[in-house]
């Protein structure tokens, strides 16, 4: 496909990658801020083939990991509800929360739909007037003009059996939070494009000067990546910290004021806690009063789920550290053991943007180490 | 989710409005698309879509001269290597 094939073309990407070797002068620590991008640096090889000159760390970006237990146990209730549906993105059915997945709850008998857009949910709604339909809405920057034009849609069409369950997170304070932790190891970081596209990224200037890192917006195809990081190498190698954009096809400056104008319409920023990482000031997105109506969590009186506590499995699961770069997906003791895409112990097992996930599809094992079956 | 797809406008249905749509195409297939952020999109436009949104348009001219950057960089590599 157009604008996605060419920016996968091996030959260019050999010659990044190749600049960037000879670039380097020593380990550089970058982090990738989006799971979209995290996945697609592992489908192609790119961490094992930066060994020795740049390492990888793989940010919190993955919406669904971030989803507090919380918020997922909410749905949960809701989707036990009498006449109610509920729709979420696919992936997060299979993200346990402390009474199981929203899969159990179909299982169940509960209404539970996966839907590719919000917008299906209110088409969903339209159709099932006996049903009250909530949307669970998860997700960054990049999908909260869609929540924001179902809110719209419904009220213009009066529908008035549709609801938001609202999950929605917002990126800039996330990565500011992760610059000021002691520990913080990153030397450049690598913006989500696709974010930038709506939001812009001249706020990230205040992020290069307060912590002295460079920031390159970057995007999501191979070369996207290795461009990206060969900038962020280049300015490392020149001490310099600078705010770059490798993406500038999609991603400007001031982004796109008409998406940007549509969130500001029916949402406002507020805090939001985030799984592993706690509360972040002013790190999610909320409804606006004049949209508080469409809440599902004003809407409905918060029930008793009603359901015996799925073993702790949040005990075992070390998404907290994987979700900030601490911990190597393959170095937690649980992956690919007990935890699987088909059994996950926790979200960034489940989700397409997850960072466990992605290690399972596409690099199970480190390349120099033949798999083994008995590790423990 | 922040898995946006790169599509072609085809058509606009509906030009205005929260409820604005087009036909886009991803390489051999059409879907309608919801079009509020991207008001100013043409036909033969690539936009970027998440969850059934057009997100923005890509500038294609951008696109383009990154392209041709990147093409010409690769290729003095080989020369360099060769030569
Ligand atoms: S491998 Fe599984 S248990 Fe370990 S951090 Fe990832 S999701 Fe949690």
């Amino acid at each position: 496909m157009r604008y996605l094939d060419e920016f996968r073309d091996p030959r260019l990407a050999a010659d990044r990658l190749s600049r960037i070797r000879r670039t380097a002068t020593r380990v550089w620590t970058l982090m990738e801020v989006c799971g979209g991008q995290t996945h697609s640096l592992v489908r192609h090889g790119i961490p094992e083939a930066l060994a020795g000159c740049v390492e990888l760390i793989h940010g919190p970006g993955c919406p669904v990991c971030v989803t507090s237990e919380a918020l997922v146990d909410r749905a949960q209730a809701l989707a036990r509800q009498p006449e109610t549906l509920l729709t979420t993105f696919g992936d997060m059915l299979r993200v346990p929360g402390t009474y199981g997945t929203l899969l159990d709850a179909r299982r169940d008998g509960g209404n539970v739909q996966s839907v590719a857009s919000p917008l299906d949910a209110v088409e969903l709604a339209q159709r099932n007037p006996h049903f009250q339909v909530v949307f669970f809405a998860v997700g960054f920057e990049t999908t909260v003009p869609a929540s924001a034009l179902a809110v719209l849609q419904a009220s213009e069409r009066r529908i008035e059996n549709f609801s938001l369950l609202v999950a929605h997170v917002r990126v800039q304070p996330a990565m500011e939070l992760l610059l000021q932790q002691a520990d913080c190891r990153v030397q450049g970081l690598l913006a989500a494009g696709h974010v930038c596209t709506v939001v812009g990224y001249e706020t990230y200037n205040s992020l290069v000067s307060a912590y002295g890192v460079p920031i390159v917006v970057t995007g999501f195809e191979p070369v996207d990546l290795l461009e990206g990081i060969l900038a962020c190498v280049v300015q490392l190698e020149t001490h310099s910290a600078r705010l770059e954009n490798c993406y500038a096809r999609t991603a400007k400056l001031q982004g796109n004021p008409v998406a940007q104008q549509l969130i500001a319409s029916v949402f406002e920023p507020c805090d939001r806690a985030w799984r592993g990482l706690g509360t972040i000031p002013a790190g999610g997105w909320k409804l606006r009063a004049p949209w508080r109506s469409f809440d599902a969590e004003r809407r409905f009186p918060q029930a008793p789920v009603g359901l015996p506590i799925v073993e702790a499995l949040s005990h075992r699961c070390r998404a907290s550290d994987v979700l900030v770069g601490r911990l190597a997906p393959r170095d937690c003791p649980e992956f690919g053991g007990s935890c699987r895409p088909d059994s996950p112990l926790g979200a960034p097992m489940v989700s397409s943007e997850g960072a466990c996930a992605a290690y399972y599809h596409h690099a199970p094992s480190p390349p120099h180490r033949a798999p083994s079956q008995d590790e423990s | 989710m922040c898995l946006g797809i790169p599509g072609r406008v085809v058509r606009w249905l509906e030009p205005v409005g929260v409820g604005a749509s087009a036909e886009v195409a991803f390489g051999g297939v059409s879907k309608v698309c919801h079009m509020a952020c991207v008001p100013d999109a043409r036909v033969d436009d690539y936009v970027l879509v998440h969850a059934g949104v057009a997100i923005c348009r890509i500038d294609q001219v951008e696109a383009e001269r990154i392209l041709n950057d990147l093409r010409a960089l690769a290729e003095m590599a080989d020369d360099e290597i060769l030569g």
